[in-house]
């Protein structure tokens, strides 16, 4: 593996300077929020780089719960911003954190202690990028999903309540969106799936090839990273959107937009 | 022996800014309510329907709305909104239980069915959104001004299928109508909303 200096991250770091540059010269806005966001990069990596060296060092099972843990609590608020409507209050928070500690967590266990068998099953070096992998992709799928399902309940929310009117169930009147919402939050992993190999190499595999890693050995995991988010993005998916189709009907199955906040 | 219990009682029924309501329908009734509108009529409705949250007491003939699962009571005590709501691409996709009564009673072609939803006009939405909700045979009909789209013609049969549903079915109709003439027409018991509160009238509007 060619080893990077910090020079050469430099050199790299001109090219974003460059393209600031150039944005205003063109008047965008853009070259602010760009030039923080290479920052943002730098830094933030630089100190997950610290943490992973230090959980390398000392392989403990308290220390990779409390990272796993941080991890999924960060992934839940990001799951909870990127929706429009989402609920007010605590379920908002933890319809997209307890799906995911549900989905990613039980998925990492599931693959450290079956698949990899390494020991200890808890050594960090698979399980913080393998939990992180899932995370972040879990996140993408509920967040798309859940913005879905509270966006068509308050669209559609006469066609609902008209249902609820002659006699159905909450369930009933909302299972249309509620299945639109799960496909919708499937589809990226879908077609991530799909198209792997052919029109993108993914960036897991990459990164181990361009560490040496024979591609061969490399491709391999890539495929058990695709299957373990796949299965953490579906089941993930369909937890979230169950619990907030539920939480859309009080006990008395009538339709509660005001559990939703106002974007 | 004991009376049998009213067909639809109200107690102290209260949503934001509306009632205490309380009200007994029989079997038979029509009840009309008038009032200006944001005086309250239809979040009476949707409150007697079990569609919003309230206090007070709901019971159909004798039974607790909160006895029953809310679906059963909404299939009992059917709501037709001023504008109807269709989900299906084809009419006849939204019918399950058959026509309660042929369409030509009510001046439509039977014909309706085979199309999709997107080429009705309001008027024959209404009168099929009518024709669904009576479809499932509800024990008391609250219709949010029914006739609003219709012309003279259909109003009349429109309020003739109702009548006639009544007397077939022992039901009650609670009726939201801006038009005097249709209230004299159609209610026994006549009612003004009145910034919340629901006043007893006699026929003359007094």
């Amino acid at each position: 593996m060619v080893e990077l200096s910090y020079v050469d991250l430099l050199i790299a770091a001109t090219l974003v300077l460059v393209l600031a540059l150039m944005s205003i010269r063109l008047r965008s806005n853009i070259s602010s929020q760009l030039v923080i966001a290479a920052i943002r990069t730098a830094v933030q990596l630089t100190l997950i780089g610290l943490v992973l060296k230090a959980l390398f060092e000392n392989v403990h099972l308290g220390l990779v719960t409390l990272m796993a843990f941080f991890m999924l609590f960060i992934a839940g608020r990001e799951v909870m911003m990127r929706q429009e409507r989402r609920f007010k209050g605590w379920r908002g928070y933890a319809t997209g954190t307890f799906s995911m500690f549900l989905s990613s967590f039980a998925i990492t266990v599931f693959a450290l202690i079956v698949i990899l068998g390494e020991d200890p099953w808890y050594n960090p070096q698979y399980a913080i990028p393998l939990l992180g992998m899932l995370l972040g992709n879990t996140m993408s799928g509920i967040a798309i999903a859940m913005d879905r399902l509270t966006h068509t309940a308050w669209e559609q929310r006469n066609m609902i309540e008209a249902r609820l009117m002659l006699g159905e169930s909450g369930d009933a009147a909302i299972a249309d969106y509620r299945r639109q919402a799960v496909r919708s939050g499937m589809i990226p992993i879908i077609n991530a799936m799909a198209a792997a190999g052919i029109v993108s190499l993914p960036g897991m595999m990459t990164g181990q090839i361009l560490a040496g890693a024979p591609p061969v050995e490399a491709v391999k995991y890539q495929i058990l990273i695709m299957f373990l988010i796949a299965a953490g993005t579906g089941m993930g998916t369909l937890v979230a959107v169950s619990l907030g189709a539920k939480n859309l009907f009080d006990e008395r199955q009538r339709l509660c937009l005001d559990r939703l906040r106002q974007p | 022996m004991s009376k049998a219990p009213p067909l639809l009682q109200i107690n102290r029924l209260r949503r934001l800014m509306i009632g205490p309501v309380t009200l007994v329908v029989d079997e038979g009734d029509c009840l009309s309510v008038s009032g200006a509108s944001g005086s309250g009529k239809s979040l009476l409705l949707r409150a007697i329907a079990d569609l919003d949250p309230h206090e007070g007491q709901l019971l159909l003939q004798g039974e607790p709305a909160t006895d029953m699962p809310a679906n059963a009571w909404r299939t009992r005590i059917g709501l037709l909104p001023p504008e109807s709501s269709w989900w299906l691409p084809q009419v006849k996709d939204h019918f399950h239980n058959g026509m309660p009564v042929p369409l030509d009673h009510i001046g439509l072609s039977g014909d309706l069915l085979e199309q999709p939803v997107a080429r009705l006009s309001s008027g024959e939405k209404q009168r099929l959104a009518l024709m669904r909700l009576l479809s499932n045979r509800p024990q008391v009909l609250l219709l949010d001004e029914p006739t609003a789209n219709l012309d003279p013609v259909n109003t009349g049969r429109v309020e003739a299928v109702i009548a006639e549903y009544l007397r077939a079915h022992q039901a009650a109709v609670i009726w939201v109508s801006h038009d005097p003439e249709q209230i004299a027409r159609v209610a026994n018991r006549y009612y003004q909303m009145c910034d919340g509160n629901l006043q007893a009238r006699d026929r003359e509007g007094q």
